[in-house]
């Protein structure tokens, strides 16, 4: 379970998030939608440890574990996985070669056996053939040249991978056409699981009517303003965010 | 100002130094207040050298001795594994080697550096000629000692329709600068001149070359990368020189480098003459960081920062692995590359 308390967070000595709150149960999907600015990718970043993001309050744990005390790399291989919203290119690194190096260091984080090259593949093959990836396309340099949607995929690609306990997405949806939306909701779907909580934000409905999320919260001025079941989602889409707005300020 | 008068006449006010302005950044004159005592001849080394994997023919030069000639006749092809090897006993020497390649011969040379001594003084100098439509690919590995002092300088005249490919790679030593110079005549000839440093505690690199077009339709197309780590130095110097008359020249030069810490240097002097007609030429030269974005998202996937840091200099550098042509040296390039940095092999 991922609780969130009071979490306040700067960036260059500017506040961004001020008291933010937020218990996502094992097993659940949450939904954090909020208008643009509101501090959502922020609050994706400070969980996944991003240098310059400045906590002054407040504490985030997963499964009781405080990942504010702990550096990038720990917090993924104890299961928190960041679903960017501008996934980075990495030229030269095949995305093979990228991943394969990832699961390996989490596994040889957590004391466990690594991952042999066959095995490896196989188990890439499988997951790109469901997201319907050109298996191809892995062996070119990570993300470099790839069009928005795909850069998207591969983000998803990458969670099934490695499986984490936490999955953050960030506006996944950004970017993506209807067919495009359609698999990658469904590569989502495929790993709602009794262990593991997501987190998806988003700008707009539109993802909700596909990934079905537990609850709903709505992010505006740096905290969580309102919370409710998926119908809050549909409400904020008729009557936009204003009224979060007025509350907050 | 001549490094091999210096070690043969014991004398260092002869060595090259700051004052000589294509020396300024590789000072040896300021490093060397004595010149170490000649080099006694020495048995073979008991080590393979790193190209031995791929077999052919092997010449060792151990403390400057060994054979001083090699030569391809017309349409020969050959792999030859070309040693210059500065014995544990090391003190001062000069190699000198003559290379001739006849008409249409292809020669993959394997050229490797190998320091086992502590504080030597060694210089090579190698005079190779490439007859019309020869063909050399020439990929140097330089892995002397870190307490070495090594120069290397090759003149490399080419005819016509003759190609040169050569990359270079080094880890530096105390002191190392490895020369190429090639006249080029153009009319068809060809000049691939690639380079990767990768130098961490205090050593050094100097990658200098010099082409000079003589002849119309040359082309000359030059990748040097390099980083430096600790207190690490590096330096590249590029001069391409396009004569008078060698008109539709196409030279591209580009030096990109990294600098990992505060206190390492790289100095980079990429330099076109021009005074022909009709000319393409362009050069970059960039020295920069790695990318802390970069590094953030492969940290998020769980990739450790130092083996990070490792993958994306390794990829960085790789680019100029990949255009070796020879497969089987572009291995060895790239498992040397991996294991200078301790990265995964791509
Ligand atoms: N690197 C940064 N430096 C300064 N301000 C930033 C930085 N990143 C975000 N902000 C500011 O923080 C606020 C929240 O941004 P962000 O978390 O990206 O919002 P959202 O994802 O909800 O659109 C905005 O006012 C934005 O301008
Ligand atoms: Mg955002």
């Amino acid at each position: 379970m991922l609780s969130i308390k009071n979490l306040s967070v700067s960036i260059d000595d500017k506040a961004i998030l001020s008291g933010l709150s937020l218990d996502v149960p094992t097993g659940e999907v949450h939904a954090i939608m909020g208008p643009n600015g509101a501090g959502k990718s922020t609050l994706s970043y400070t969980l996944a440890g991003k240098p310059g993001y400045q906590v002054t309050g407040g504490s985030a744990t997963l499964d009781g574990v405080n990942l504010l005390d702990l550096d990038p790399s720990q917090r993924a291989a104890r299961g928190v996985f960041l679903s960017f919203q501008y996934p980075l290119e990495i030229p030269g690194v095949p995305a093979l070669t990228f991943l394969r190096t990832a699961l390996n260091a989490q596994h040889k984080a957590r004391g466990e056996a690594e991952v042999s090259a066959p095995d490896f593949l196989r188990l890439v093959r499988g997951k790109a053939a469901a997201l319907r990836m050109d298996f191809d396309m892995l062996k070119r340099a990570l993300n470099v040249g790839f069009s928005g949607g795909e850069k998207k995929r591969m983000e998803i690609l990458q969670m099934s991978v490695l499986s984490p306990r936490l999955a953050i997405l960030d506006e996944t949806d950004s970017g993506l056409d209807i067919d495009a939306l359609r698999i990658v909701s469904d590569g989502v779907n495929a790993l709602r699981a009794p262990d593991r909580s997501m987190l998806v934000i988003t700008h707009y409905q539109r993802l909700l009517d596909y990934i079905r999320p537990d609850r709903v919260h709505v992010l505006s001025a740096g905290r969580i303003v309102a919370s409710g079941g998926p119908d809050l989602a549909l409400e904020l889409e008729r009557e936009g965010y204003d009224k979060y707005s007025k509350v907050a300020a | 100002m001549s490094l091999a008068r210096a070690i043969e006449t014991g004398d260092a006010a002869l060595l090259p130094s700051r004052r000589d302005e294509d020396w300024r950044w590789t000072d040896l004159r300021g490093l060397i207040r004595a010149v170490p005592a000649a080099s006694p001849a020495a048995p073979a080394p008991a080590a393979s050298g790193p190209f031995a994997a791929l077999g052919g023919e092997e010449l060792r030069l151990v403390n400057g001795r060994g054979p001083d000639r090699l030569t391809l006749a017309a349409g020969e092809r050959r792999l030859v594994a070309l040693r210059f090897v500065a014995a544990p006993d090391a003190g001062a020497h000069v190699s000198r080697i003559a290379i001739d390649l006849g008409e249409g011969a292809d020669l993959t040379l394997l050229e490797s550096y190998e320091g086992e001594g502590a504080d030597y003084l060694a210089d090579a100098e190698l005079t190779v000629t490439l007859a019309p439509g020869a063909r050399l690919e020439r990929i140097v590995l330089a892995a002397d000692a870190e307490g070495g002092v090594g120069v290397s300088r090759a003149d490399i005249r080419l005819s016509a329709g003759a190609s040169l490919a050569q990359t270079v790679l080094t880890t530096g030593a105390r002191r190392q600068r490895l020369e190429t110079w090639v006249r080029h005549p153009g009319h068809g000839a060809t000049v691939r001149l690639d380079g990767v440093y990768r130098l961490a505690g205090r050593r050094h690199a100097d990658i200098t070359t010099v082409v000079t077009h003589e002849g119309t339709d040359g082309t000359t197309d030059q990748l040097v990368k390099g980083v430096a780590d600790d207190q690490a130095r590096g330096v590249f110097q590029g001069r391409i020189v396009v004569s008078p008359g060698a008109d539709r020249t196409e030279a591209r030069m580009g030096h990109h480098a990294l600098i990992l810490s505060d206190r390492a240097e790289i100095d980079g002097k990429p330099e076109l003459e021009i005074y022909a007609d009709d000319v393409a030429c362009a050069h970059g030269n960039t020295v920069g960081a790695l990318d802390d974005e970069a590094l953030f998202y492969a940290a998020q996937r769980g990739i450790p920062e130092p083996e990070a840091r490792a993958m994306l200099t390794a990829a960085f550098l790789g680019e100029v692995l990949d255009r070796i042509v020879h497969e089987g040296a572009r291995d060895i390039a790239r498992d040397w590359l991996a294991e200078t940095l301790g990265a995964p092999r791509p």
